[in-house]
Parts: structure tokens; sequence; C-alpha cells
């Protein structure tokens, strides 16, 4: 076992100086890789962690909703629709929801107006997110203007700054009271935004949404389990920024192990036929071309899974914030609780190591097995 | 010092900083489940479905309940601008 170790120790040895030799062309291999590592791995945490929250936190979310849609637009829905479904066998209750979006022309950002079902706030004071408050300077017992659908300017105090820990649900959220609301967008009080609905047998719940789509058929419902669903989807590798970042790196990755797979350059063949000539086995070569492999793939997968981890959790995925803001104005600021598991690592870890040090064995195995003396003379 | 035995330290000390990593996301994620809980406790309360990850459209801010024609709103044949409509993909539900 002594004598294994030793042998080992002494082809690391011969590896890292043959790597040193070419510190240059190492040093920029290894800087590319881990930055290719950090990115894919930087993406991966960073939604598998926004994905997890979501299916944590949105397990409160309404069981059923209802909303009306008209001319293929989501609508107002008449206070009617709610004592029409409350007739369907199983709905415990239906109550009307009022929510609405309210750009401010000062700040030119986009506000989620809501009214609370339970304890909403009094008239003229609202409870508001913590982005609201850092879009306009204001704390609590400030006045917020508002401009009414009308025209007409009126002022709501601030009740309550929500905490910065609720920001990934709360930023942008304006709590009012009914009457501010309806005053504010001018909303008939025969009127609300959609409908929630709660179920008395949970297992009843797509045979319900069936019978209010034939009841009502110019509304759309939509279960909790389809939200839930949403954040699954909408954050999957097929989609969007996922698949961009996940392509580019990937090819990047197969452009560096093509390289290496491709060929050897003239002075790596010229050093495996000295190698065999001084009477390394082809098993040595291939023992060194793996260490060659490991000690890059190896250290960049380290490096660059360690950096995207301080990236994504202790910076809030900086780097991402640019384009996640796109246009907005009011841009959340949260930290992400990390969800990792060993099976993120072990894909990543199949998709970069692996993949890399096989493609160096290989055309060293082909180098190795050819006389030496061909091999020298190229 | 030898370099294979610096090697082989530097390949310990990345495990051990990985394993260190494992350990911090486990501490965190004990220490974050009282405010995942008021969180959801939140979402309970104020009848919330979406997370507020986009401000600008309103169909990225909420996805959930979002329709078909609302990216393409300004006039027939209009492209989907917003940067965050790219970002994420169209939910499944919209679809039906």
């Amino acid at each position: 076992m002594k004598n294994w170790i030793e042998r080992q120790k002494k082809i690391i040895d011969f590896t890292l100086s043959s790597l040193l030799r070419r510190k240059g062309k190492n040093g920029a291999l290894i800087l590319v890789y881990t930055l290719v590592v950090f990115l894919l791995a930087s993406v991966m945490f960073f939604v598998q962690a926004l994905k997890r929250e979501a299916s944590l936190v949105l397990k409160g979310a309404p069981e059923m909703i209802v909303q009306r849609v008209v001319v293929g637009r989501n609508d107002s829905i008449p206070l009617d629709y709610a004592d029409r479904i409350k007739e369907i066998r199983g709905v415990a209750s239906v109550k009307g929801r009022l929510w609405g979006y309210y750009y401010d022309p000062v700040t030119g950002a986009n506000y989620t107006f809501m009214v609370p079902e339970e304890s909403p706030p009094e008239k003229g004071r609202i409870t508001i997110g913590k982005g609201v408050s850092r879009a306009r300077f204001i704390d609590e017992e400030d006045e917020m203007e508002f401009r009414a659908f009308d025209g007409v300017i009126f002022n709501l105090t601030v009740g309550q700054v929500f905490s910065s820990e609720s920001e990934l649900i709360s930023s942008d959220l304006v709590l009012v009271s009914e009457d501010d609301f309806r005053r504010l967008f001018g909303t008939g009080k025969d009127r609300a935004t959609d409908l929630v609905l709660r179920i008395r047998n949970p297992r009843e719940l797509s045979v319900i949404a069936q019978k209010i789509a034939e009841l009502l058929p110019d509304t759309r419902v939509i279960l909790r389990e389809e939200i839930l669903r949403t954040y699954d989807m909408v954050f999957n590798w097929r989609g969007g920024l996922t698949v961009v970042i996940l392509f580019g790196g990937l090819m990047a990755f197969a452009i560096l192990a093509w390289d290496k797979a491709s060929g050897l350059s003239a002075e790596e063949r010229r050093e495996i036929g000295i190698l065999k000539a001084i009477g390394w086995e082809t098993s040595d070569v291939i023992l060194m071309k793996f260490w060659e492999g490991t000690a890059i793939s190896l250290s960049s997968f380290f490096v660059g899974i360690l950096l995207a981890y301080v990236h994504v959790f202790f910076l809030s995925g900086a780097l991402f914030e640019p384009v996640l803001k796109g246009w907005a104005v009011l841009y959340p600021k949260y930290k992400l609780v990390p969800f990792i598991s060993a099976y993120q690592l072990g894909t990543l870890f199949f998709l970069t190591v692996v993949p890399y040090t096989v493609a160096t064995i290989v055309p060293s195995w082909r180098a190795a097995t050819i006389d030496p003396d061909s091999v020298m003379r190229g | 010092m030898r370099r294979a035995n610096l090697f082989l330290i530097f390949l310990a000390l990345g495990l051990i900083l990985v394993s260190l990593m494992f350990l911090h996301a486990c501490f965190r994620e004990k220490a974050a489940l009282p405010s995942l809980r008021e969180r959801e406790d939140m979402v309970r309360r104020l009848g919330l479905t979406d997370l507020c990850l986009f401000t600008e459209a309103s169909y990225t801010r909420h996805p959930t309940r979002a329709d078909r024609h609302t990216p393409f709103q300004d006039y027939p044949m209009s492209p989907d601008y917003f940067p965050s409509g790219s970002i994420l993909a169209p939910p499944e539900m919209v679809k039906r």
C-alpha cells in the first residue's frame, strides 16, 4: 500500500511539473473551466433555491381562484357570480378579492395594490412593502400621494412597512382599505378583481372547477396545485434564461473537451514518446494523464462551486441582478435560503469533471500505445 | 514541501470546504424555518399567489394569473418586449 501511494505521489509530482512547464496555457484553461462551473453552479443553486422557496411559501395560496376573461384578457368579475358559485355543492365560501396595479409616475415603478381579507388597514392608511418604501424614500407615518382614476390626487398615510425578510413576496405590495381601493381605481361596489373559493373536500377541487367552467363559461379557474406547479415549470431547464446560460456554458465546455479529445499537441506527443522510451509503461502514461485531468478539473470544480455558493447565497446572486432587474425600477432585495443537495453537485460533477478527465485520457492512451520512435518523430 | 503533498492538501481542503458548504446550508435552512413559516402565513392571510421577482410587467409579476395576450398587448403582432418575458417561460395553465 505504502509503495502504491509513493508511486502515485511520484506520478503526481511529475504531472504537476509538466503542467507548470505550460503555466500560461494551463492557467487560462483552469480560469475558463472555473468560470464555466461557476456559471452553471450559480444558475443551478439560484433556480433550485427559488423553486424550493416558492413551493414552501406558496403552500398558503388560495385553494381556488376564479377569474373572468373578456376578449382574451382578464377583467373584473361581477359579484353576482359569487352567488351562483355558492350554490355548487362542496363550496364552503366564495369571496370577492380586490387587487390591481398602480403605475407611480414619480418613480416609474409599478405597485401591486391589494385589499386583504383579514384585518385590512383603516381608511386613509396603508401598509407597504420594503421595495415601495425604498423607491419613495418613505417610512411609517409618512404620507404617500396617489392619483385616482379620475385624476383626483389624494394622500394615504403609511401605517406599517413589511419587514425586509418578506421582500420576496411583499416588496411591491400596498395594502389599502376597500373604500380607498374603490376610490383609487373606480371599481364599482358590485365588482371584484377575482373570486377566492374555499372547498370543503380537497378531493372535489377538480369536479368543482369543471362545474364552474360549465356554469360560467367566461371564467378561468386556477387551482393551488397549478400555482405551485407554475414555479416548478417557469424556471425549468427548458425555459428562458436557464436554457441560454446552460447552453452557453455547456457549449464552452464542449469546446474545451473537444480540444482535448481531438488530439495532443506535438510537445505532449513528444513527451509521451520520451517517457515510453525511458521505460514508462502505457498504464503509467495513462495514470499521469488521469492525474493531469483530475488536477485541472477538480481544482476548477471545487473553486467554481464554492464561488457560486458565495455568489448566490452571500451576495444574493449579484451578477444576475441586471438580468433579473430588466426595466423594473422597483427591484426586490432578498436573500435566498440555501437549499442545496448532493444530487445537484453530483449532476454538475458528472457534467463537467468526468467528461473532461475522460477526454484527457483517451488521446494519451492512443499516443502511448504507438511505438515511441514514431511518436517522437511525429 | 513536495508538490504532490501540496496538491493532495489542496484537494482535501476543497473537500472540507464543500462539506462545510453543506453544513452551512443545513444550518441556514434550519435557522430560516421560522421565517419561512411566517412568510407562508403571510401568503395565507393576504391570499397571495406569486413571488415578487419581477415588477416591470403584470404577466411576470403574477405569472399564475396572467393571460395569453398581455405580453403582446400593444397592437396586433406586437412583440413581448419586457426583458423578464424572456426569462420566465409561460405557465402551463395559460395555454388552456
